[in-house]
């Protein structure tokens, strides 16, 4: 079992016919993923790389029977391809497109609320399942399926994770990378809920960075219902107060979001920090030691 | 984006929210022409106020009022071309190149307003209190509850009734609600309409004679929006920017200044940030963030050693990319190149992993050039704070 994607999933791409969609599109059906098509207003009709393509998303998957989406549509027009995809009822929406603005974002969160669709991203790497179905841009290579769970706001913080799991034996259920955005689909709440159901997941490393309070509500979940140990990492010890940290959601503003405070609540809900990038393997490694011997 | 005050106050003026009367100058001639306007209008005196974009300026020295145009004008070349150090400029202060020359008003109360994206609710929340001058984080930290907050509906205006309870709950005259409404809705429309990322009205003042008015302004764009307002763009400052940073922006470079002396470029923010972190771990101080991004290609990966290079204090450069898009035989070929190119001294440590990473390190090793490779994050901190501290 992994969490959202498997064997069965049926992925369209939205934005198909760009470099960076049919680069991502051929990586990911290389990998085993069923992709099944793609969209490209105007360009209905035709088919690309041997994929067909279709004008909208309800046309999609209409025909091809998509029940997720990857989007690689630039930044002026991604919160509109995540509203036509929800639209289209298509269950899960992965948004890969870095730079929408917030204010279109509003827009779109509010629009998936009374719809079936779970949106993961904006500004993300998207979703593995090892060895099962990869939706995004991330490195398969590297992931070994196994027993933990990862969700992070960053991408390539999040490979060096996976990387330094792989390299000692430790495998992955899912990867779930959330964003980097201050305003995103599924949060660090959503995915551990996910997780803390799935059979396959035994452990759960959550790597967060400052800004915002969504590694603070996880912990509040954390100490309340989590059932599996969970392994923690927060990026941006060191950043200047009031500074953009590359990502759009990655902000001390107001002395608020600050690593500190972050790592201090993660630690108060019983999830073992990893003081230094390195140590992420190393601490999962201990952890799951423990659980086997509990 | 940041803006200054005296733009700020230009767009809210459109929209109908009221300002006291001001000019902008950039000399003491034209500092001296608007105070004379102003006093010739019937203002009791003017306030000469330094633009910067950072807060605090008046603790600063770089807020004065005059009682006459001789006096403005002597204000105004004192404060024209001093170095303002407030709390949020950091020691090194910034240069005053404009000033803003405004009338006084009869202040009776200091309140305050603020619009902001609420990222938990994903909305916009519009805030409201009564303790005006202070700055909103303290008041939060201080009595929760002296924020009033009003949340909107995406698509929607601050409506009406919205507006109307904010200002019965800042214990507003009932002569004053109209007025006050008005305010509060051009201030949220010009918070969506500009795709603002932050609105303060930091004192929102009440007059003796019952008028309101923005005493001060600051407005913050989402860059991610700039696509649909280039007459916004034009606002853009480079002045109060780090010059570096301006230079790294050109390239689609997310570079950050500060202050110790290893250099950095990763791909990726979160594991530029990660990077940053297992430097301090290791003993030494990052001397900036660089994000390559995940596509860098030569060309960027040659701007960002220049931008990292022109940063005196780097004793050493720490690379860590973990290759995914970018691929590590791609970033090799960009090193070596750039590293040729700027002719570089410093030393040079790698960490490469990811997709073609032996053909990487195959290319380090052939361009004769003297990297040091590390094998993972932590040997890698470890050997550049040493080279740095050489």
């Amino acid at each position: 079992m992994s969490v959202l994607v498997d064997k069965s999933t049926r992925v369209i791409v939205q934005g198909l016919t760009g470099r960076e969609g049919t680069f991502h599109a051929k990586v990911c059906a290389e990998y085993g993923t069923q992709i099944v098509g793609g969209v490209t207003p105007g360009k209905g009709g035709t088919t690309h790389e041997g994929w067909p393509v279709f004008n909208t998303v309800q046309e999609a998957v209409d025909k091809t029977g998509a029940d997720a989406s990857v989007i690689f549509v630039p930044p002026p027009f991604a919160a509109d391809a995540i509203m036509e995809a929800a639209d289209a009822e298509v269950e899960l929406i992965v948004c890969i497109t870095e730079g929408i603005a917030t204010l279109d974002m509003v827009r779109a969160w509010e629009f998936l609320q009374n719809r079936r669709a779970r949106l993961i991203g904006p500004n993300c790497p998207g979703i593995i399942s090892p060895g099962h179905c990869k939706i995004g841009i991330m490195p398969g290579l590297i992931h070994l399926e196994g027993p933990v769970g990862i969700v992070s706001r960053s991408g390539t913080l999040t490979y060096e994770a996976v990387y330094q799991l792989t390299t000692r034996q430790i495998g992955q259920s899912t990867a779930i990378g959330i964003g980097g955005d201050p305003i995103i689909g599924t949060s660090f709440l959503d995915a551990l809920e996910l997780f803390n159901r799935d059979p396959q997941t035994e452990a759960v490393v959550m790597i967060g960075e400052i800004g915002g309070n969504a590694e603070e509500t996880a912990a509040e979940y954390v100490k309340a219902r989590m059932k599996k140990p969970v392994i923690g990492f927060i990026a941006g010890q060191t950043a200047p107060p009031g500074r953009r940290m590359g990502h759009a959601g990655a902000i001390i503003s107001g002395g608020k979001g600050t690593a500190e405070e972050k790592i201090k609540a993660m630690e108060a809900a019983g999830i073992r920090m990893a003081k230094s990038p390195a140590d992420i393997g190393q601490t999962v490694m201990q952890a799951i030691g423990m659980t086997a011997k509990a | 984006m940041k803006i200054h005050e005296y733009q700020a106050k230009g767009i809210l003026k459109k929209y109908g929210v009221a300002v006291p009367r001001g000019e902008m100058a950039e000399n003491a001639e034209q500092a001296k022409a608007a105070a004379q306007a102003l006093f010739a209008a019937g203002a009791a005196g003017v306030v000469v106020k330094a633009q910067i974009h950072a807060g605090g300026r008046g603790k600063g020295g770089g807020v004065k009022i005059a009682k006459s145009v001789e006096e403005a004008s002597a204000i105004a070349s004192q404060i024209l071309g001093m170095t303002l150090i407030t709390h949020q400029t950091g020691p090194e202060g910034r240069v005053v190149r404009r000033l803003l020359i405004e009338e006084t008003l009869p202040i009776e109360q200091e309140l305050y307003l603020g619009i902001v994206v609420d990222r938990s609710e994903a909305r916009p929340v519009f805030m409201a209190s009564r303790a005006g001058g202070m700055e909103i984080e303290q008041v939060a930290e201080q009595d929760p509850n002296a924020i009033l907050k009003e949340y909107l509906d995406p698509g929607m205006a601050l409506e009406s009734f919205q507006a109307r309870k904010l200002a019965f709950q800042l214990g507003l005259k009932p002569k004053q609600i109209n007025q006050a409404v008005q305010f509060m809705t051009g201030l949220y429309k010009a918070f969506a309409e500009t795709d603002s990322s932050l609105m303060e009205i930091n004192p929102f003042v009440t007059c003796s004679d019952g008028r309101l008015f923005a005493l001060d302004a600051k407005m913050n764009f989402d860059d991610n929006a700039m696509f649909r307002h280039p007459e916004l763009r034009e606002l853009r400052d480079v002045t109060e920017e780090d010059p570096l940073e301006v230079e790294a922006s050109k390239y689609s470079l997310n570079y950050i200044k500060l202050d110790g002396n290893v250099g950095c470029m990763v791909n990726g923010a979160g594991l530029a940030m990660a990077t940053m972190d297992i430097i301090k771990y290791a003993g030494g101080m990052p001397a900036n963030f660089l994000d390559v991004g995940g596509g860098a290609n030569a060309e960027q990966v040659t701007h960002a050693f220049e931008i990292l290079l022109s940063d005196k204090n780097v004793k050493a450069v720490l690379i860590n990319i973990f290759g995914g898009i970018l691929r590590v035989d791609t970033l090799a070929k960009g090193v070596v190149e750039a590293a040729g190119k700027t002719q570089i001294q410093l030393p040079i440590v790698l960490r490469l992993e990811g997709t073609n990473v032996e053909e990487g390190r195959e290319i380090l090793k052939q361009s004769g050039m003297n990297f040091i490779v590390a094998e993972t994050m932590k040997d890698a901190a470890e050997k550049v704070v040493a080279a740095a501290r050489a």
